[in-house]
């Protein structure tokens, strides 16, 4: 796959569906942003029925990525730099239910 | 001069033996329909191609699917079909994601495997959209691909 697995990553949940996915973000985040399909984070683009939640935790970002053959995985990945560009040009959809 | 049209097959996981079948099978038909056709995969979709069809003669362009999302993203790449393969919840990701990139297309969702019914009813983007349970048989949505496409009819 891309350059996300090459990067260092922790794995929250796997085996979810889609939906399941960002139902676990909007629940489990402090900061819940929205992204379109296609948009790039780490320099993939992301995957996934519109909008796709992403969590952030501090310079945390926690993300759904989805492999054909393996469904979809929240990974975790600390990065200041990708969460601040996320932070400023995500859309903000509210904290944690 | 006319501008030739453009088809692209996104294939899901490899593991239903009927999704190579129909992709040879719709690779062909389009062809000879008059599209330039490009598929994309995960590598191993692209490794069950190359073996399939070693001369090239139904799907010449491959693409991994993160090269094909980053061609339309970012190099604006144009499609006037999109034809989606999805078995599980990933596959219908990815056709979802296909879906949102290209809004303006004809676009069609073939939904196989042992939970098509059950996984067509999460698909929320529009399109066509064929629902058969097969797994090893492909002639039943063979034959529903045929009347959707219009590439005639086949008694076999």
């Amino acid at each position: 796959m891309g350059c996300i697995e090459e990067l260092t990553y922790d794995i929250i949940e796997k085996g979810l569906s889609f939906p399941e996915s960002r139902l676990f973000i909007e629940k489990n985040y402090s900061e819940v942003y929205h992204i379109m399909p296609g948009t790039k984070i780490f320099g993939d683009p992301l995957i996934g029925p519109p909008p796709i939640a992403i969590g952030i935790e501090g310079d945390r970002v926690v993300f759904p990525y989805v492999k054909p053959c393996h469904g979809t995985f929240l990974l975790s990945i600390e990065d200041p730099d990708e969460a601040l560009r996320i932070r400023k040009t995500a859309k903000f959809a509210g904290r944690k239910k | 001069m006319s501008v030739q049209k453009r088809a692209l097959i996104v294939l899901g996981c490899p593991e239903v033996p009927i999704q190579m079948a129909l992709a040879l099978f719709a690779g062909y038909y389009l062809e000879k329909g008059g599209y330039e056709v490009t598929t994309a995969g995960n590598p191993s979709v692209m490794k069950l191609i190359k073996t399939s069809d070693p001369g090239e003669h139904y799907l010449r362009r491959l693409v991994t699917l993160e090269k094909c999302i980053e061609g339309i993203t970012d190099r604006n790449d144009q499609y006037d079909l999109c034809i989606c393969f999805a078995h599980n919840d990933a596959g219908i990701s990815y056709a979802a994601t296909m879906r949102y990139l290209l809004a303006e297309i004809r676009f069609v969702t073939l939904v196989f495997g042992r939970n098509a019914e059950e996984l067509s009813g999460s698909i929320e983007f529009d399109g066509v959209k064929i629902v058969e349970p097969a797994v090893h048989n492909p002639i039943p949505i063979r034959r529903k691909l045929q009347e959707v496409m219009g590439w005639g009819a086949s008694k076999n």
